[in-house]
């Protein structure tokens, strides 16, 4: 008892995860330099809020357990390049990015073409439906 | 090149009661690629943080999964913990630890018993259930539900493991270890099981590493990666080390798997011993949470990973639950590639698969 | 690798009791602290609505004209987060699970005609205590008044 460490608000979470934000057309370069360092690749999932798409591609290292997280932030217009080509894993995240956030990836190795999840809502947690009406109404 | 054809393999299959559906393109006999869907029960559960605050948020990620329900109530308080900069008292951190180890240990004998099932060995599937219902009583001894437990809030936990309650779980987990004994030696040394299982479902380090597959799945491949090392809730003040295999094949996920459930007694006596003598449980949490983290956890089937952005209001922007399933289905579909069609079953459930909680 | 590894404790399942109880024959012991279902002291209830907000299931309903409240039990997930808002506790988690049915149904649970009255009671001695205190005062500045 009386040797252990104070626990801290688990410091070494939070020194270990690290978020760097980088633009749109950095993320291939990026992804393929972590690659090459013999990272894993993690996750990527999507956010929308602030009227943006908040990408997160999240590596992360086996030795030290450390994550770092690649911040991309684009409108919902704009189309982002796959990463699929030279990491296969990326596959169903970003097919899963595509089919509930309706986020335009472009040159997906396997596209899935809405077929992973088999929802009847396009885009459930993408642009919210009343202002793509407004925009059209606009348009 | 023999005639290609292509199998459908679930939503709906014997082997096991989850909705993943796979295409399996087949050779003769021999598989040549699997095509996976999933999302025939999507729930949409992230989409509901808009509606819900963060508080009861915790109570409706908790529900993402059955079976780790415990770890995903802890990986959600420990992120928005950690956006609020919230000190969690240290028993409740170690009472954390005990639940988790508790839960990994149901969720493991839950998967040796389907595993004896799929294999056809009904007996042994029987007597791993039998053992689990030891843990499951615990659970219910100590948190008040049988599978899933509520007792996480944001700053601690609800309830204390008084010490009646932990010398039960100390008296119940020995007699449980002394039950593993008995089916560890069939597991490991019977003939029946072992020609099922050495050898076949081969995946090797390299593609693990590729395919970003997780948790006993990667660890049975070589690749020594155990989130607890994180050292979130309690696990800073246990003494363990990752337990890897380099077989790489089924026998390995079941070797793994096993020993890892030696090892969560092992973590639960430790943090038994090591509760604090101060019984607070929990931290008053003020306001709400503004900022946004990253955490993971190690569940029974691997990494999980939780995102989330808070605003400033009571409603976050968006909570992300990355399940261990959903790392490990392309992983799946690479081990699948060149093998007999009569294993598929097999090897779907040696990913310990848990598709209703990849449909958050 | 060697055959018959589970054959000794194959026969000794053979002889073995059974390991699972003959429900309902034979009774259950639920542990203590068990969360089995929500039970509500409804006259302790003040109609708050604390517990509808908090619900992950939206299973709660409180109408506060008729002073009522309302769970439905098979949308209800015990979770018990209803019990640790409710500023009044009058809310509690108690063993025994829901027992399987064939519709779903809303119970309804009403406050007592006596406490009704009570309040009903509480509510206008309040009401006359404050027209009481008012006219007090009233009185106290029309006296000041006429003494200026």
């Amino acid at each position: 008892m009386d040797e252990t460490v104070e626990l801290k608000t688990n410091d070494k979470v939070r020194q270990l995860s690290k978020i760097e934000e980088i633009p749109a057309s950095d993320l291939l370069e990026r992804c393929l330099e972590l690659k090459r360092e013999g990272l894993r690749f993690s996750q990527a999932c999507a956010a929308y809020y602030e009227d943006k798409f908040h990408l997160t591609y999240t590596f992360s290292n086996y030795e030290t357990l450390e994550a770092l997280s690649l911040r991309v932030v684009i409108s919902p217009e704009e189309e982002i390049h796959s990463i699929t080509e030279f990491i296969p894993a990326a596959l169903f995240y970003e097919n899963e990015m595509k089919e509930i956030f309706g986020v335009k990836i472009k040159l997906i190795t396997n596209d899935l073409d809405n077929k992973l999840y088999r929802i009847n809502v396009e885009a459930p947690l993408g642009v919210p439906q009343e202002e793509k009406k407004e925009e059209e109404n606009n348009g | 090149m023999g005639k290609r054809s292509v199998i459908p393999f679930g939503p709906q299959h014997p082997v096991l009661p989850e909705p993943i559906h796979l295409d399996l393109v087949v050779e003769d006999e021999r598989v040549i690629e699997a095509i996976p869907s999933i999302g025939f029960i999507h729930r949409g559960l992230e989409g509901l943080v808009k509606k819900k605050d963060y508080n009861t948020m915790t109570y409706i990620v908790e529900r993402t999964c059955g079976i780790c329900s415990f770890q995903h109530g802890m990986g959600y308080c420990e992120t928005i913990e950690h956006i609020m900069d919230v000190e969690v008292p240290d028993r409740a951190k170690l009472l954390r630890t005990i639940w988790a180890e508790l839960n990994r240990m149901h969720s493991h004998l839950l998967w040796l018993g389907l595993l004896a099932d799929a294999f056809g060995f009904e007996n042994l599937f029987y007597q791993c259930w039998r053992i689990r219902e030891k843990v499951l009583d615990l659970h219910e001894l100590t948190a008040g539900a049988r599978l899933i437990f509520s007792v996480n809030t944001i700053g601690g936990v609800k309830r204390d493991i008084d010490e009646d309650k932990q010398r039960t779980i100390l008296e119940t987990l020995s007699e449980v270890e002394k039950e593993l004994k008995v089916i560890e030696k069939t597991f490991f040394y019977d003939y029946t099981v072992e020609s099922r299982l050495k050898g076949v479902g081969i995946l090797s380090k390299e593609k693990v590493h590729e395919l970003g597959c997780v948790g006993p799945f990667a660890r049975a491949s070589g690749l020594a990666v155990d989130l607890r090392k994180l050292e979130y809730a309690g696990y800073s003040k246990i003494d363990f080390e990752p337990i890897t295999s380099n077989d790489c094949d089924s026998y390995a996920r079941c070797y793994v798997r096993l020993k890892e459930l030696y090892q969560s007694i092992d973590i639960i006596r430790q943090a038994i011993a090591k509760l604090p003598a101060d019984k607070t449980l929990s931290t008053p949490v003020k306001g709400n949470p503004n900022g946004e983290f990253i955490m993971r956890v190690e569940q029974p089937r691997g990494e999980a990973f939780y995102y989330a952005k808070a605003n400033g209001t009571p409603y976050l922007d968006r909570i992300r639950v990355r399940t261990p399933t959903f790392a490990n289905i392309a992983g799946l579909c690479e081990m699948l590639k060149n093998t007999e069609l009569a294993d598929v079953g097999l090897l779907v459930l040696t990913i310990d698969p848990c598709i209703s909680c990849t449909e958050r | 690798m060697a055959i018959l590894q589970f054959a000794t404790q194959a026969l000794k399942n053979l002889f073995l009791p059974p390991v699972t109880t003959s429900y309902p024959a034979s009774e259950i012991k639920y542990p203590e602290g068990s969360r089995g279902h929500v039970e509500i002291d409804i006259d302790n209830c003040i109609s708050c609505g604390m517990c509808v907000r908090s619900c992950p299931s939206n299973a709660l309903a409180v109408d506060r004209a008729n002073a009522t409240w309302s769970i439905d039990r098979f949308d209800c997930v015990a979770c018990g987060f209803c019990v640790d808002k409710c500023p009044k506790k009058c809310l509690k988690m108690v063993v025994g699970y829901q027992t399987p049915e064939f519709e779903k149904s809303v119970a309804t649970y009403k406050k007592s005609e006596e406490q009704l009255k009570k309040e009903a009671e509480a509510k206008a001695a309040a009401a006359a205590k404050a027209a009481e205190i008012a006219k007090q005062k009233a009185e106290a500045a029309a006296k000041a008044k006429a003494e200026e």
